[in-house]
């Protein structure tokens, strides 16, 4: 591959937050301590899953000395480090139509180009593929295809969906069966190891203590300022309790710390950290729907903090759990728990659900508008995301916006017209909230306007006038 | 008297209005956008000053009485042709010498230079002899812009000249591509004053009425006209010639600007050369949600401009002619290219031009209102700006869907001025900013470098050689 031509066509983005606070680089030094034990996973004969995020079975994959690789993460950070251009390139010369998920496509392209992971090292093969979530159509043909490349066993967990935003005896039964007969056995076959139920146990109270901190985080944003960014910067507070590190001591400690960082910020008064360092006064506080845009994720935030424009809650943060909404997983129930985990994932539910969601943050942050992020390859997020938006503004009377972008394909990152569509978002709700405007006059057309303005004109002596 | 400026520069044209102190608008100026945003934007604003002295003129005479009076009232219109008519010969001298700069740059080493620069002269005295009847009353002009009358001038006098001595047609014409850049992107001052004396010696009148507006004059051009707030919009965000804290987004700016026009307006349509935009808007006037194309601007004005240079018609004139269809024909491609392509392969079957053009309108209506619907469907009143607004089909379509899809009450409102929305827009929310105490005031429209400096451009310091505009340096 030539890499000169992908300089020119992907730039990665420069930022100067750099490592500034604390737990970001502790959760970078995660990220490198697993992707070290990925590359050595042969050599320690340890076995690897590739799973997805929503419904993801960390703790019972730590419990039976697992190691995960999250396909998704792959292909964002992909995406945001300038390389998914050339694997979805890669993957449409195998054959995957434009129309295709390009998370997909990212992750293909990367397998085809020597599957190399974020931080440099090769990645390991399968030993089995875990399908623990099916709300997203798109997740079992990803795994059909996978299954093609790697000689290796698929678990399929089949997770009903919630089309009324509750989860019933019978569905929980329904997967806590199929966890029982298929899935955990199908696992401790691969692993070589039986379950042991009390690790998991103590895996899913670490668990539970860990998301007690986010969910404070969270809530932290009902502060004035804020001092999170529930979106941008929240994708980074997600990462280890949505990823490979639930259920251990170095979430909890992650956790932890960030807490004490927020809650230095807030004693402080000061708003959240942003790619230019700490946010200047917060002027708009706004509630985002749908995931980021991942190639141009830094020049995309500063739309935002540069204009003072916090998000103060997200859905695409609650896609691993909606913590904030009082899950907590359960050490005594930990087959029900894991259960009620992959059923409650944000995308798992019907739209009535998630605007009462939306309604809820909007109402609780008081939040003075809110924005869709409408992806081209998300099909569990965009549909509906319109009706979405007009009921979200009848039942809040704050206005919503709508731009539209991608996960990782750059092509469908226009920038010109994504900052037009943000700044006139923003000078809207400005206008709005400083109620600027003209009440009706009793004029009609610009010439109209005119010839009554030269009418009522005053202080031009006439000509020729004679009292 | 003191006014406020708001600007929208526009991919296709820039356009100002000045509005006084209580909101009203005082005048309007627009010219063709070009490469250097600076100097459409100083074009705008000083077509706008000039019709700005216009009305101070007509007003300085109204409310006069008498016979003489009258006259001078009546003559007016002809000294405002005549001022144009002055400032377009101002033009060419300036176009003139942009030419002679060209050749002294060297440019055309192997067409002898004293063939070119006497014939480039002999075209523009000939323009400049021609150039009166474009001005007479009753005048039909092809195009506003000085670019386009004098394109055309001197396309047809080099053609004469080429017909005549064999003058070589492709040089000369060259030259005039090159020369029309520096002229348009060089800021000129403007003085009315001379502008208008000059006119009113063209106008035929009796030496009372003349007495009468040359006072008139006098006093309308002394008129202190001080520019107190600015805003500016426009498509070009990006390098916008405007501070940054005076930059209002295109979609606040139209929505502003229709509903003043016609206070009832809680929907705006707006087909620009490259976006449509469907705005909602409350009884303020304040935006309350919007679409807009993304990433394709297929059914756009650009899209209209595109199939009249398929079929070789004046952007005007494709409205009317589809307005003779008998039946609409179903065009399948939304691509402008793909729509280029399907409707030569009609033609060829031997449909008719107006049936086809009649497809091609409904396809754009179709669209506009699907991103009407988008942004929250058509409320009462509705009101549709910006280019396509022109077209007379455009228009009759728009009207029988939005009757189809939302009721026969629904009141649509079309102004044929509705291009300057935007700029009026802009000026009240520079309004809104005098009012709260903080106004943002006019940039100086320096030119930006856009074109290279004088020996840079062709001729190089570098090279030993003279060379083609094709050569570049790196």
């Amino acid at each position: 591959m030539n890499t000169s031509s992908e300089k020119v066509t992907e730039k990665t983005e420069k930022r100067d937050d750099g490592d500034r606070d604390e737990s970001q680089r502790r959760q970078k030094a995660m990220i490198g301590d697993h992707f070290d034990k990925l590359a050595r996973a042969k050599e320690d004969g340890k076995k690897v899953v590739y799973t997805f995020v929503p419904g993801n079975l960390t703790e019972l994959l730590g419990a039976l000395d697992l190691l995960p690789v999250l396909p998704e993460i792959n292909a964002l950070q992909s995406g945001m480090r300038g390389r998914s251009g050339k694997y979805i390139a890669e993957a449409e010369k195998a054959g995957h139509s434009e129309d295709v998920c390009t998370y997909v496509k990212c992750d293909l392209g990367m397998l085809k180009s020597g599957n190399i992971g974020p931080t440099g090292q090769k990645l390991p093969p399968p030993d089995v593929l875990l399908l623990s979530y099916t709300g997203c159509f798109t997740f079992l043909k990803w795994f059909e295809l996978l299954k093609q490349e790697y000689d290796c066993p698929v678990v399929m967990l089949h997770v009903p969906y919630q089309p009324d935003g509750e989860i019933t005896d019978e569905m929980r039964k329904y997967v806590v069966d199929q966890l029982e007969r298929e899935v955990i056995p199908a696992l401790e076959k691969v692993a070589g190891k039986k379950l042991d139920m009390n690790e998991l146990s103590r895996r899913l109270e670490l668990s539970a203590k860990a998301e007690e901190d986010l969910v404070w985080v969270w809530e932290s944003a009902r502060n004035t300022p804020s001092p999170i960014d529930g979106y941008f910067g929240g994708v980074y507070y997600t990462g280890p309790i949505f990823s490979s590190f639930r259920g251990t001591d170095d979430a909890t400690d992650y956790y932890k710390l960030l807490r004490g960082e927020i809650e230095g910020r807030i004693a402080r008064g000061e708003g959240p950290t942003t790619p230019d360092g700490p946010m200047g006064k917060e002027k708009f506080r706004l509630v985002v729907e749908g995931p980021p845009n991942w190639t141009n994720f830094f020049d995309f935030w500063r739309m935002f903090s540069r204009e003072g424009a916090v998000v103060v809650a997200s859905t695409y943060t609650r896609v691993g759990g909606l913590y904030d909404r009082g899950f907590r997983h359960d050490p005594k129930k930990p087959l029900e728990t894991l259960a009620d985990y992959c059923l409650g994932c944000y995308t798992n539910l019907g739209l009535p659900t998630r605007v009462n969601l939306l309604e809820h943050y909007v109402k609780t942050y008081k939040a003075d508008g809110f924005l869709i992020n409408s992806v081209k390859s998300c099909n569990s997020f965009s549909v509906g995301q319109l009706l979405m938006l007009r009921e979200l503004e009848k039942r809040t009377g704050v206005p919503g916006g709508f731009i539209e972008s991608d996960l990782v394909d750059p092509r469908y990152f226009g920038k010109a017209n994504i900052e037009n569509r943000v700044q006139s978002y923003l000078q809207m709700l400005e206008a709005r909230m400083s109620r600027g405007g003209d009440l009706g006059k009793a004029t009609s057309g610009f010439a109209g306007i005119l010839e009554s303005a030269a009418a009522q004109a005053e202080g031009l002596v006439t000509l020729g006038r004679k009292s | 008297m003191k006014c406020v400026v708001g600007i929208d520069l526009g991919s296709t044209t820039t356009k100002a209005v000045l509005i006084d102190e209580e909101g009203r608008p005082l005048s309007r100026g627009i010219t063709n956008s070009r490469s250097n945003y600076g100097v459409a934007s100083a074009a705008a604003l000083a077509d706008a000053r000039t019709a700005a002295r216009f009305s101070f003129l007509e007003r300085a005479i109204q409310g006069s009485t008498g016979v003489d009076s009258n006259e001078a009232r009546a003559a007016l219109p002809r000294l405002f042709e005549a001022f144009r008519l002055e400032l377009h010969l101002d033009e060419l001298t300036a176009l003139r010498d942009a030419i002679h700069v060209e050749l002294d740059r060297n440019l055309l080493r192997r067409v002898n230079k004293s063939v070119l620069g006497p014939a480039a002269d002999l075209v523009i005295e000939d323009a400049k002899g021609e150039a009166p009847k474009l001005f007479a009353p009753g005048a039909e002009r092809r195009s506003e812009f000085f670019r386009d009358l004098a394109a055309a001038a001197f396309i047809a006098g080099a053609e004469k000249l080429a017909r005549k001595d064999g003058t070589p047609f492709e040089p000369l014409v060259g030259l005039f591509d090159r020369a029309i850049l520096e002229v348009e992107t060089r800021l000129r001052p403007r003085n009315e004053e001379s502008l208008l004396r000059r006119g009113l010696s063209r106008v035929e009148t009796a030496p009372v009425v003349r007495a009468i507006l040359e006072v008139a004059i006098g006093r309308a051009v002394t008129e202190p006209l001080e520019e107190v707030a600015f805003a500016g919009t426009g498509y070009g965000r990006q390098t916008l010639p405007f501070p940054k804290p005076a930059v209002r987004s295109e979609i606040l700016c139209h929505g502003r600007g229709a509903h003043r026009m016609y206070p009832g307006t809680r929907t705006v349509l707006d087909i620009g050369g490259q976006d449509t935009k469907g705005i909602q808007v409350d009884e303020h006037g304040v935006v309350t949600s919007f679409q807009m194309n993304d990433r394709c601007a297929a059914g756009c004005g650009r899209y209209l401009g595109y199939i009249a240079d398929e079929l070789g018609l004046g952007l005007h004139e494709l409205g009317p002619l589809a307005l003779q269809a008998t039946r609409a024909v179903n065009i399948n491609s939304t691509c402008t290219v793909f729509a280029g392509a399907e409707l030569r392969e009609r033609l060829s079957l031997g449909q008719k031009r107006e049936d086809i053009l009649a497809g091609l309108h409904r396809g754009i209506m179709l669209r506009a209102m699907s991103i009407l619907a988008r942004s929250g469907g058509v409320k009462n009143e509705f009101t549709f700006t910006g280019g396509v607004c022109r077209n007379a089909m455009a228009v009759k379509l728009l009207r029988g869907l939005i009757a189809e899809s939302y009721g026969s009450d629904i009141v649509v409102n079309i102004d044929p001025d509705s291009i300057f929305m935007g700029a009026l827009g802009a000026a009240l929310y520079a309004l809104d900013d005098l009012r709260a105490g903080h106004p943002q005031l006019l940039p100086t429209f320096e030119p930006t470098g856009m074109l290279p400096p004088p020996g840079m451009g062709g001729e190089c310091a570098n090279c030993e050689s003279s060379h083609d505009s094709a050569h570049q340096h790196h």
